[in-house]
């Protein structure tokens, strides 16, 4: 290829990239930016005013409660995202590997379906399922047990979390398991390797990267969410969600919020990062 | 053989201009008579058809509402527009000052509305309202915060104390709106505050944080209105804090056995209030809007709210709903000589205007309200 050839593939190749680029920067790059300039702004009578000052991160970050949420959101991202993939785990092995064509076309189709309908509606349907008059425990008195306290509850946030997260895990789960060369099972199982050991040593392995991704996408759902732990939770207590709500809520202490969203937004970043290195890790051989 | 139909270029013509005159009539009549356009900034509900309908009808006027949620929210959302972007904005009473400070809101004219017909003293001259003998804002509506209760589960003898949020009974069963400010204001009056509920020296203020964290371990969620209103109705919670039959009445009046009452160590009113925005093009039909809701027809109509009902402020808009909808009087106690009657109870001492704490900050509130949601 000529430098001349070069150059205008490079073009070509730039002038597709722009448009993306253009959009990263001016709505997310840009607020981002913003966001990080507005954490340090001062807010006198319900009104925003540029600074430089420190005052938003010491007050909040030397709050318990602030520590507190945090963990706590923590906690409940980690373990909703441990339940989901575990949970859909063996539904996208049997999508991938034991289910017809046509039957895993439909169980994507349906697991499509629920995005179709609000999030904030369905969780609203899930309080009177979960409600102590409600549809489970209704049916739990017909064999004499119950009534269990299950809304206003951490129970019932984590609920609400595979309600957003479990469709979603178990398709990209099952687009990972699809992807794995079918013969590599059937060589582990000539080789006399059972059945529960070639999943772990050998399905799993090989879609590692899928079943990462899909728990980082759950994990980041589950971190962001406000609906849930407010609806189902009762919000007892606070996530960092709603931390954000309460705050520019009371005197309009916007600067203060975005201290919890960057502190959100860090967290995140870190997390995704050090789960996308441990999927793409090549094994040591 | 069927005859092909071959329009001609002077039928082509004709019967494109009728096309045309057809397509285009209903964008003339419309801009014949052009409707108004109303901004209005309320909380939400008061610019609905059931509110507006009437007096939109009635002046080709269309009202489009944004709507807030807390004082707070309000004069955020003021602050950040330019000036005349709102041209009616419905306030807390305890924030008309705060409008009026920064500039927001037009002087009113006193003549052009119904004071004589007020039912109270107070609601003439409303703290905050009028400044070096001008006025700024119009109150509209009022409502009573107490204790709100699931009647099976609470007799009215227990409501009518705090007390009662801290029955074992309701253990995981007592909800809170999820606003610091009426919240604390409750706790403030069970520890016999009285009329200085806002104004707490540093151990007042320490023994409602007190109170406050005692009532915890029966705290069974923190609810925004939907939430609030799901609570009640699926008995979730027995009992809530922080609210009044703003929700359940809305509960009541479809049945559920909810109630509100205003307890023996007081209530905490909240406020609603008119106020032009300044800087509008189009004060004249904001004054007539205003005058409009201050008229019997106007007060039925906001005392009756869907979204949440509220007492009328005016003779004649009470001497109206009794006429309209007995029922709806008799339940909110809006008849003369009721024991019950909201006029009552302010002249008896038990009510106390809603305000912002006087001796702490905002924030030193919603800081130990983030705390006290986050303890065990």
């Amino acid at each position: 290829m000529t430098s001349r050839e070069a150059t205008k593939s490079d073009h070509y190749a730039i002038a597709w990239r722009l448009p993306l680029i253009v959009w990263q920067g001016l709505f997310f790059v840009g607020p981002l930016l913003f966001m990080v300039a507005m954490s340090f702004f001062l807010v006198k009578n319900y009104r925003m005013e540029a600074a430089s000052q420190f005052t938003n991160w010491s007050r909040l970050l030397s709050k318990d409660f602030f520590w507190d949420a945090y963990f706590f959101t923590l906690f409940l991202a980690i373990l909703a995202t441990i339940i989901t993939s575990v949970v859909a785990f063996p539904a996208s092995y049997f999508l991938a590997f034991k289910a017809s064509d046509g039957a895993r076309r439909w169980a994507i189709f349906f697991l499509i379906i629920p995005f179709f309908t609000s999030y904030l509606v369905r969780i609203f349907a899930w309080q009177v399922i979960l409600a102590q008059q409600g549809v489970i425990n209704a049916g739990l008195s017909f064999l004499g047990l119950g009534p269990w306290q299950m809304l206003n509850t951490q129970f019932g946030t984590i609920v609400g979390y595979l309600v957003l997260c479990l469709p979603l895990a178990v398709i990209l789960q099952t687009f990972s398991l699809a992807s794995i060369d079918k013969r590599l099972v059937e060589a582990a199982h000539n080789l006399g390797c059972g059945r529960l050991r070639t999943v772990f040593t050998v399905v799993v392995p090989l879609a590692k990267t899928g079943l990462v991704v899909a728990a980082v996408f759950c994990f980041i759902l589950c971190f962001g969410d406000f609906v849930s732990p407010y609806y189902l939770g009762g919000s007892k207590p606070p996530t960092l969600s709603i931390l954000i709500i309460d705050t520019s809520k009371s005197g309009q202490q916007w600067p203060r919020a975005a201290v919890v969203a960057i502190t959100m937004i860090v967290t995140l970043l870190a997390v995704a990062l050090a789960a996308i290195g441990f999927a793409y890790k090549k094994r040591s051989t | 053989m069927p005859k092909i139909m071959k329009p001609t270029r002077r039928d082509v013509l004709k019967y494109g201009a009728a096309a045309t005159t057809a397509l285009c009539t209903p964008f003339v009549s419309r801009a014949w008579a052009e409707t108004v356009e109303i901004n209005m900034l309320a909380w939400y509900g008061h610019g609905e058809p059931d509110v507006v309908g009437e007096f939109e009808a009635a002046n080709n006027v269309k009202f489009k509402p944004k709507y807030y949620a807390g004082g707070d929210n309000m004069m955020a959302l003021i602050a950040q527009s330019p000036p005349g972007t709102y041209d009616v904005i419905l306030s807390d009473a305890e924030f008309v000052q705060q409008l009026n400070a920064a500039g927001y809101i037009d002087e009113l004219n006193p003549a052009d509305y119904p004071f004589d017909d007020m039912l109270y003293d107070d609601f003439k001259k409303f703290p905050g309202h009028w400044k070096d003998g001008k006025l700024y804002s119009v109150m509209l509506r009022f409502g009573h915060l107490g204790v709100s209760y699931n009647t099976p589960a609470v007799s009215e003898e227990e409501a009518m104390s705090y007390k009662a949020f801290w029955k074992p009974e309701l253990k995981g069963k007592v909800g809170h709106f999820d606003w610091h400010l009426p919240n604390l204001g409750q706790m403030s009056l069970y520890n016999g505050n009285g009329a200085k509920l806002w104004d707490q020296d540093e151990a007042g203020w320490k023994k409602i944080q007190e109170t406050t964290m005692s009532l915890r371990p029966q705290v069974g969620g923190f609810f925004d209105y939907g939430g609030t209103f799901n609570g009640l109705k699926n008995n979730e919670m027995m009992a809530m804090a922080g609210i009044g039959d703003w929700i359940t009445g809305v509960l009541e009046r479809d049945g559920a056995p909810v109630k509100s009452v205003v307890p023996k160590e007081g209530g905490i009113q909240f406020t609603e209030s008119y106020s032009i925005g300044k800087g509008t093009s189009k004060a004249d039909i904001a004054k007539k809007f205003i005058q409009y809701m201050m008229s019997p027809d106007g007060q039925v109509h906001s005392a009756r709210m869907l979204a949440y009902p509220a007492f009328c402020v005016t003779k004649g808009g009470r001497a109206k709903l009794n006429e309209v909808d007995p029922k709806e009087a008799q339940r909110t106690g809006q008849v003369d000589g009721m024991p019950n009657d909201p006029i009552t109870l302010i002249k008896d001492g038990r009510i106390h205007y809603r305000n912002t704490p006087q001796q702490q900050s905002l924030e030193d509130w919603n800081e130990f309200w983030q705390e006290y949601k986050n303890a065990s």
